[in-house]
């Protein structure tokens, strides 16, 4: 796994309260993370800060899973 | 239309000298002072460095990691106190309507700590907006109300009261009136604060409030004594479940006490001194007892604001004599604050807990700290100071006055079938 994943695991772990083992590439983080709204945002922004990127409303959007936060960051971040 | 009785049915507390019901009531009985050097922050630069923390308090005890994250330590407290109460109150499902329980809660501040944290950090970026999706429901004062009933799912009135020292007693009071009036059945009420941060102290030290006895906080809380020289911030909540008599009776619950009164009044003088003859504590204590419609004879004891302040000590006395008369002699009044500390909007909370266990155990909690007498104040007024005496208590008077020149009164009795 690249540093950036298992940054991005250690972030989701710790903001969404969940077991290591649920936080697979295909996990959405509303359906099967157990997060709400608020808590999408949140985990946005600590990407941001984690990575020293910035994510455009329109394109967090569309990171709904693990896997897409991984793919997005491994593309953008700095 | 006639009113209906209101009875209290559970109590909850997490205060500076103990974290239950049983505990705070252990250490009030017993004369134990909260106040110790500040732990939450680093107060060597600050003219204040103690204050009443709540004892040994670790969030996980009580919640989990991600839930914990998202209340302020004011909404943690009102949820550990409200849970006691419900507990206490044997409130469970499928003997009340959940549509007919209110929270009707009090602060007088909110999410302090989380209001200075997200501000500090936005001071040290680049202008660049990063504030937490959290922010806002973490530092509404009203998010402690919203929690609980979120929790528990009581679908009835829910709001918070803000009127600072005296807030947990408009809560009270307005929780009374709502099952008096026949809008709620039960209603969960009582108050937290958690302003022990830079912000607090800083701030009330600014308004020289405080008292900065650094070299020994547990006597700095000396209500009524000649060299007091300020309150000592306390943090922690109260809660008590209030509660129709009827429905309280149908289901077999046990009673503490009936709430027999409640009054309110403003200075309209000064945004933080009080009046300086007492007038808003005086009419507030004449509308509680024409509200309950008893003789101010019928009163054992008062648990006062009594904040160890230069002033406001005096003008509530002043008060006290001129509304009870000779009767005031024959009274126990007593500040609880020379022990917990002032819990700002949650003190009312925590001295009517006081006042209501003071009517169920025949005992009135001390004034510790007394040293030196103040030739202000009467000598012959029983201030049970140092110790705790033990006396019949039917009624039972607490008061609580807010920065603003707000005035609260309410009024327990013992229960008479």
């Amino acid at each position: 796994m690249s540093e950036i994943a298992e940054k991005v695991k250690a972030i989701i772990i710790d903001k969404l309260g969940v077991e290591e083992s649920e936080v697979t590439p295909e996990a959405s983080f509303t359906n099967d993370l157990g997060a709400d709204s608020l808590d999408t945002v949140e985990l946005i922004m600590e990407f941001e800060k984690e990575f020293n990127v910035s994510i455009p409303d329109d394109q967090a959007e569309n990171i709904a899973t693990v896997g897409q936060a991984v793919s997005y960051l491994e593309e953008h971040a700095k | 239309m006639e009113l209906k009785r209101v009875v209290v049915t559970g109590l909850g507390a997490l205060t500076p000298v103990g974290n239950t019901v049983a505990g705070y009531w252990d250490g009030l009985s017993n004369g134990v002072s909260g106040a110790a050097p500040i732990t939450r922050f680093d107060a060597s630069k600050f003219k204040t460095q103690f204050a009443c923390e709540v004892k040994g308090y670790d969030a996980e005890n009580y919640f989990d990691r991600k839930e914990a994250r998202k209340m302020d330590l004011f909404t943690q407290f009102a949820m550990v106190v409200a849970d006691e109460a419900v507990q206490d109150a044997n409130l469970v499902e499928g003997n009340y309507d959940p549509d007919r329980v209110g929270v009707i809660w009090g602060s007088g501040i909110g999410g302090l700590r989380t209001f200075q944290e997200e501000c500090v950090n936005f001071a040290h970026g680049d202008g660049t907006p990063r504030f937490n999706p959290f922010f806002i429901p973490k530092m509404i004062a009203d998010i402690s109300a919203g929690h609980i009933s979120i929790k528990h799912g009581f679908r009835g009135p829910n709001f918070v009261t803000v009127s600072a020292c005296a807030s947990a007693t408009n809560a009270i009071i307005d929780s009374f009136n709502y099952i008096r009036l026949g809008m709620a059945d039960v209603v969960v009420t009582g108050g937290s604060e958690a302003a022990v941060t830079e912000a607090g102290i800083g701030g009330f030290n600014a308004l020289k409030a405080l008292s900065e006895r650094n070299d020994a906080p547990h006597a700095a809380s000396r209500p009524f004594d000649k060299d007091r020289d300020g309150f000592v911030l306390g943090e922690g909540a109260g809660a008590l479940i209030l509660e129709e008599y009827e429905h309280a009776k149908k289901r077999g619950a046990k009673i503490y006490a009936e709430v027999i009164g409640g009054g309110m009044s403003a200075d309209a003088y000064h945004i933080t001194a009080p009046h300086p003859e007492g007038l808003g504590a005086l009419n507030v204590m004449k509308n509680v007892l024409r509200d309950a419609n008893i003789r101010p004879e019928e009163v054992d004891y008062i648990n006062v604001h009594g904040t160890s302040t230069p002033l406001g000590d005096i003008s509530e006395v002043k008060a006290i004599q001129t509304v009870f008369g000779e009767h005031a002699y024959k009274l126990n009044i007593s500040s609880t604050k020379s022990m917990t500390g002032h819990l700002l909007g949650a003190a009312g909370a925590i001295e009517a807990v006081a006042s209501i266990l003071a009517i169920q155990n025949n005992l009135v909690p001390p004034t510790i700290n007394h040293f030196t007498d103040d030739e202000s104040f009467d000598p012959a007024l029983n201030f049970t100071f140092n110790k705790a005496q033990e006396r019949e208590v039917k009624i039972a008077l607490s008061n609580t006055f807010g920065f603003g020149g707000h005035n609260t009164s309410v009024l327990f009795r013992q229960l008479n079938d």
